[in-house]
């Protein structure tokens, strides 16, 4: 008995009953498929995390603001550190340490912008220095940089994000154009390009503007948000977050348990999404994964019936010499064979469903998921199909044939 | 004409009971029957006789509880089922009343099976099955599936399917119990053609003109061997061919 044999006679077999083998098939498909999927969707999410993240740039790193820690002072004789502000005096002071190119202290609002009253929209506001652009990965599709000195003149003078500007100016040009914020004029000296969706909210709903000018008319004088730190290389991240802390530390006079600002690199933040992204991948992955489970009990469920039917066809092949174990070959072979089909068709269904945009997201196919899929719905099939083909072949030949 | 080591079939002191205890059933009381090669032997007797188990015994579908069953001299009660399935594929051929052909199975391939079994290359086994169908006049329905055809024709193609593997015994079961008179009569003519060509044949059956066909007509009743008539010699002809050899 040759395997490609007991191969045709699989094949007979499942083509007997082509409607049952094809639902079979299907519970497969969909568990494959929705494996390969999710994994594609996880992935592709995390990726666009990341891009958006390293868009960021990787040598610069932000230093926020925080409430500071009250754990931190239980057991220590100094009483609770008062949260102090950031203030643009730190940011100075972090200019000054080695490794450091530029610095950039900012304060965030949210205020309506409008032209006139006839259309206005809500944008977040940054007021900061001029090498923000630079830090932050920015573009100007057109117009200029504010200036230093507008910065120590307290210029009104905005930075349009490109969504914010075509829903204020639409197709007209905005340079030089007027817009209120707050009912307070800024001059429109530059637009930002496009940065598209970071998977956040849009990018490019913002508004930059001089530090001074956004603190003096809007925010007031109260702690930055953060200060964004150049270093001068990526390779010199860790050692200028490690000037950083000691200098607000001493600034502020605080120890680590008690620091009222939190440093954050590119590469800090990039492992604490991609591992929260990994956690939601794996969570539906097992979902899935439930999913090909039930449709391996499906197989067994299908597999049962089949022999059953099929008692005196097992019995007249037994009398006439199949061995238990050509019996056996035989039934696993179908039951694998409709895993290992259904198998198939899932990762062709889901790979072509990881070429459409689910929820804003691009999933990306992750190779390994494709053979993982596979093998796993070879193996659903092998222990699934098992417990039925041991039935067929422990049948008793005498009464199989009795069997009517 | 040399005759054989080994009797075919040897049953000695055969009892074979179903069940246990209160509800035990003694279907054979010790039953022992030696068949020659080349014999042709009618196992006649009512339902519920015990027929049948010696016929499950026989074809090494069933084990006997107590006494030894051997075939071609090979003592059954040592082997387990992988190879009670090989000495089925290799000595046995089995022809049901109810033809038991696997549906949707060309009748080449139905005759195949057995040899595919037995690992027989591709192109010998065409060859082989080919001859058999040939030989029970069947050559030009090959492809034919079994709903396609006839009782007699499903029938010839099951006689064909036991002839392929050239085994040492047929077991025909009620062969004619599901055919009209006349395809009986073909099929009958087929096994004695058999016979006359030297095949062993055990028939199981409740038709006296079916048990006409042999050369010796064993009655059971009640699990037991009650008549064990001789009506030829088993190295002649089967009677019925020698009756028309005469009358021609």
């Amino acid at each position: 008995m040759s395997a490609a044999q007991v191969l045709r006679f699989a094949v007979a077999g499942l083509s007997a009953n082509k409607l049952r083998s094809a639902l079979t098939m299907l519970g497969i498909l969909i568990g494959v498929g929705s494996v390969i999927l999710v994994v594609a969707v996880g992935n592709g999410s995390s990726q666009s995390v990341q891009n958006a993240i390293s868009s960021l740039g990787a040598s610069s790193i932000t230093v926020l603001h925080t409430e500071g820690s009250a754990a931190g002072s239980t057991s220590s004789t100094t009483a609770f550190a008062e949260p102090q502000n950031l203030t643009v005096q730190d940011a100075e002071a972090l200019a000054a340490a080695p490794g450091v190119t530029a610095v950039s202290p900012v304060v965030d609002t949210s205020e309506t912008l409008s032209i006139g009253g006839t259309s206005d929209t809500d944008v977040s506001i940054t007021g900061t220095y001029p090498a923000y652009l630079a830090s932050e990965n920015d573009t100007l599709s057109a117009g200029a940089d504010f200036t230093t000195q507008q910065v120590n003149s307290a210029a009104n003078v905005v930075i349009l994000g490109s969504e914010a500007a075509s829903d204020l100016f639409g197709t007209a040009n905005p340079i030089g154009g007027s817009v209120l914020v707050d009912g307070i004029p800024f001059t429109v000296v530059g637009v930002l390009a496009s940065k598209g969706s970071s998977g956040l909210g849009s990018a490019d709903n913002t508004a930059i503007a001089p530090l001074t000018s956004v603190q003096d008319q809007l925010t007031g004088f109260g702690s930055l948000d953060d200060v964004i730190v150049q270093a001068k290389s990526s390779g010199q991240v860790d050692t200028v977050e490690g000037e950083i802390t000691a200098i607000l530390n001493q600034r502020h006079d605080e120890t680590a348990a008690d620091e009222d600002f939190e440093v954050l690199s590119a590469s800090s933040i990039l492992s604490t999404a991609s591992s929260a992204s990994s956690t939601f991948t794996v969570l539906l992955a097992a979902i899935a994964a439930i999913s090909l489970l039930v449709g391996g009990i499906g197989i067994t469920n299908i597999m049962l019936v089949t022999v059953t039917e099929r008692t005196r066809e097992i019995g007249i092949r037994k009398a006439i010499g199949a061995t238990p174990g050509v019996i056996l070959a035989q039934f696993i072979t179908e039951a694998t064979l409709l895993s290992l089909i259904g198998g198939v068709l899932g990762v062709v269904v889901g790979v072509l469903g990881t070429r459409f945009q689910i929820d804003g997201v691009k999933p990306v196919v992750v190779s390994f998921s494709i053979p993982l899929a596979l093998g796993f719905s070879v193996l659903v099939g092998l222990i699934f199909g098992g417990f039925p083909a041991n039935r067929a072949a422990g049948m008793r030949p005498a009464d199989a044939l009795r069997y009517e | 004409m040399t005759s054989a080591p080994y009797p075919v079939i040897r049953l000695e002191s055969v009892v074979k009971v179903y069940g246990a205890g209160q509800a035990a059933v003694q279907a054979l009381r010790g039953v022992s029957l030696d068949v020659a090669e080349r014999d042709y032997v009618a196992i006649m007797g009512a339902s519920g006789s015990g027929k049948s188990t010696m016929m499950n015994i026989i074809g090494c579908l069933d084990v006997p509880t107590e006494g030894k069953f051997l075939i071609d001299g090979i003592d059954t009660g040592y082997l387990d089922e992988q190879q009670l399935a090989v000495v089925r594929n290799r000595k046995i051929g089995f022809v049901f009343q109810s033809f038991n052909l696997i549906p949707r199975m060309a009748a080449l391939h139905n005759v195949e099976l057995p040899l595919s079994y037995r690992g027989v290359k591709h192109a010998e086994r065409r060859s082989r099955a080919e001859a058999a169908l040939h030989l029970v006049g069947l050559a030009d329905r090959m492809n034919s599936q079994p709903k396609q055809l006839s009782g007699g024709q499903q029938q010839r193609v099951a006689v064909a399917r036991a002839l392929v593997t050239n085994p040492s015994l047929i077991l025909a079961d009620e062969p004619t119990g599901n055919l009209d008179s006349k395809a009986s009569r073909d099929l009958m003519g087929v096994f004695d053609q058999l016979n006359a060509a030297g095949r062993t044949i055990v028939l199981i059956t409740h038709e006296a003109d079916v048990a006409a066909h042999a050369k010796r007509v064993i009655q059971v009743q009640d699990g037991r061997i009650v008549a064990d008539r001789r009506v030829a010699a088993p190295d002649v002809l089967p009677p019925l061919l020698t009756q028309q050899a005469v009358s021609s």
